[in-house]
């Protein structure tokens, strides 16, 4: 922080902030203190609303303070900084109500007893029934979605970072861009048009194609970013000891990057793992357990909090078990991001900034 | 690069023949090197295959439905498919889908590169690595959460917003609120942003990050303020980096399904309001009206989904001739 003085203040714009250091926290206090007294006065019920007030007020007197003292590049500044802060707690206020709802409401029915036992015959406004047939489900979709997406997308991606030259490698990364951008259920619609067209019913492997589709364009894009960050020198070196292009790129390439590779697969598992549009479409649901993914349909966690929902008109039993199932999908989305993150900065390569 | 046509090196003691030269560049001489190259190759062209057959089907299934279409297939206000004439069209569905992406990027845009620049340049170092994590944390919550979340939670918050909006801005016709629950675009749209705010966030992260320290310090050392550092330096470099992050997040508000399905009361006729229940979307629409959808209905369902998978074609495609353009971005090495 420079905090030179420049001499003439008047005829200057150059002016260095002036304003103390704990400015800002006092305009945030009084402008939440005011932006409170205003709410209670109009009579405004939603704590919202007393919040995003308050930004307001913070942001003019954070503008009208500086003005006043420092001039208006300063206050520019200012404003920039506290519109910037505003934003960021814009985020986490949605982020902290909706993990703070789903802990509150979902420890309500979730113990061993839900996690271990499927819907059976439990109808929907009984209480009792769990989740053990869409866990199992979830498992051997995404799984076998994994064994599909993940090994094309390393793949494609050596070819395009590796081998990738003219008009093919471009067409792929073209298609690789615009494939991530298929909505989930389209690429369910697709799998749906095969399977009308050869009369199938919805079994759990029709889903975890979709699935894989969804998949690949996210591995190939990650684990290419991380193969360009290994330096070009390793593999000149291994080249240059006579090594063949096939080993250097498994025994140096992938050794180097497979830390963020593995994220990258991970992070592609946690995203696939929450899709509950294609398994709509072609799983289609089942309060029973079938632990045949070739054959019937099978249920998932996804859309099964899906289904409750649907049921359950807002209370009662099922609206609890789909809270109870949402903290359980959440948790292993959760749990699969840390250790791939873990894992992302134990093996990052070392590179510059 | 191409060795042979590299005129301008200083010529070595024993000139290779330029055919020799063109092997060593080519490389892939070995038999495993041959394997190893056709297998990647391969899921390279498995994954343009795949997406060619996605084009195909969908079109093929799309035909047979709106070939015995009794109405206009982009003009029709009504979606009936299990009667003996049926009649659909996808009006109602271009328009609720366009609205709702269009208010969760007006929304999630601004939001997402402030938050952006909050981690790169405004956060206090300690904080900004729990920051990013944060936002990551925000896309990594599965969209049938949010969905459940928007239900309980977001819609009753609604109504003060929505009383105020239809105080004073509800002369316009587009902030008029009948009081009906508040499950209508334009909370559809604030939902949405909040699912896209983070792939925006990440991305233009990422570029800011990239933008050359000496830019920056060349700014400082003009006596430039912070703001002014970012205005001169950091956003005209990230430009075209937050252009594809905001295409990326178009094409996820473009295609959500269970959120909208969850928190949009759907109808098929076109609402000039924002605030009043009603509309819907493509994706919503085909996750409500799957279950009874006979497979006529799955066909006319299908051809919906392709429209769809046009548009965010088209979306995407955009978003990277835009790119493109600009000057050379990569991601990876800048």
């Amino acid at each position: 922080m420079s905090t030179a003085a420049v001499t003439d203040k008047r005829h200057s714009t150059l002016r260095a902030a002036s304003l103390p250091r704990w400015t800002p926290w006092v305009i945030a206090a009084g402008s939440l203190v005011l932006g409170i007294g205003i709410s209670m006065a109009a009579g405004l019920d939603s704590q919202v609303q007393w919040g995003l007030i308050a930004a307001v007020l913070f942001v003019l007197g954070t503008f009208g303070v500086a003005a006043r003292v420092e001039g208006r590049r300063q206050a520019k500044d200012r404003v920039a900084t506290s519109l910037v802060w505003v934003a960021f707690l814009l985020a986490v206020v949605p982020l902290v109500s909706l993990i703070w709802v789903t802990v509150v409401r979902g420890v309500k029915v979730l113990d061993v007893y839900f996690l271990t036992h499927s819907m059976g015959v439990v109808a929907d406004t009984e209480p009792g029934g769990g989740i053990y047939h869409a866990i199992i489900g979830s498992l051997e979709q995404v799984g076998l979605a994994t064994l599909i997406g993940a090994p094309i997308g390393v793949l494609t991606a050596i070819y395009l970072v590796e081998y990738g030259r003219g008009r093919l490698a471009k067409a792929v990364t073209f298609f690789v861009d615009v494939m991530t951008g298929i909505p989930s259920i389209v690429a369910g619609l697709f799998i749906l048009s095969l399977m009308l067209i050869f009369e199938m019913q919805p079994f759990g492997f029709a889903g975890s194609l979709a699935l894989a589709i969804l998949m690949m364009p996210v591995v190939v894009r990650s684990t290419e970013e991380m193969l360009k960050l290994v330096p070009n020198e390793l593999r000149e070196a291994s080249l240059a000891l006579g090594v063949p292009k096939w080993r250097t790129i498994l025994k140096v390439v992938l050794p180097t990057s497979v830390g963020g590779i593995t994220t990258g697969i991970m992070l592609a598992v946690a995203r696939i793992a929450g899709e509950t549009a294609p398994v709509l479409l072609l799983v289609f649901g089942n309060p029973f357990i079938n632990n045949n993914p070739f054959e019937g349909a099978q249920a998932s966690l996804p859309l099964y909090i899906y289904q409750q929902f649907a049921n359950s008109a807002g209370s009662g039993a099922a609206f609890d078990r789909a809270w109870a199932a949402s903290l359980t999908l959440i948790a292993f989305v959760m749990i699969l991001n840390l250790v791939a993150r873990g894992i992302a900065r134990w093996k990052a390569p070392k590179t510059g900034r | 690069m191409d060795i042979s046509t590299t005129t301008d090196v200083p010529p070595p003691a024993s000139q290779p023949t330029i055919a020799e030269r063109k092997r060593a560049a080519r490389g892939a001489t070995r038999p495993g090197d041959r394997i190893f190259l056709g297998l990647s190759r391969g899921s390279g062209i498995l994954l343009l295959v795949i997406m060619a057959a996605i084009a195909v089907f969908l079109t093929y299934r799309a035909v047979l439905a709106i070939s015995k279409d009794h109405a206009n297939f982009l003009t029709t206000f009504e979606w009936n498919t299990n009667v003996l004439e049926p009649k659909f069209g996808i009006a109602v569905l271009v328009f609720g889908t366009i609205v709702s992406s269009v208010i969760a990027m007006v929304i999630a845009v601004p939001v997402a590169v402030a938050i952006a620049l909050f981690i790169t340049h405004y956060a206090p170092r300690r904080m900004s690595g729990p920051v990013a994590y944060v936002i990551d944390l925000l896309a990594a919550v599965p969209s049938i959460v949010y969905g459940l979340w928007g239900a309980l939670v977001l819609v009753p918050h609604m109504n003060g917003l929505f009383g105020w909006l239809n105080d004073f801005f509800g002369w316009t016709g587009v902030f008029s609120w009948d009081e009906g629950a508040p499950r209508s675009m334009l909370t559809v749209g604030i939902l949405l942003a909040i699912m896209i705010l983070p792939i925006i966030t990440n991305v233009s992260r990422e570029v800011f990050r990239q933008v050359p320290q000496m830019h920056e310090e060349a700014a400082l050392a003009l006596g430039a303020t912070r703001w002014e550092v970012v205005r001169m330096s950091v956003l005209p470099f990230g430009r075209s980096g937050v252009i594809s992050a905001s295409m990326l997040g178009l094409g996820r508000a473009l295609g959500e399904t269970m959120a909208v399905a969850t928190v949009l009361s759907p109808s098929f006729d076109i609402q000039a309001s924002l605030l009043n229940p009603g509309g819907g979307t493509f994706a919503q629409n085909i996750a409500s009206k799957f279950s009874e959808a006979n497979e006529f209905g799955r066909d006319a369902l299908i051809a919906s989904g392709l429209v769809l998978f046009v548009i965010t074609l088209l979306v995407n495609g955009a978003a990277r001739l835009i790119i493109a353009r600009r000057a050379e971005y990569s991601g990876a090495n800048a």
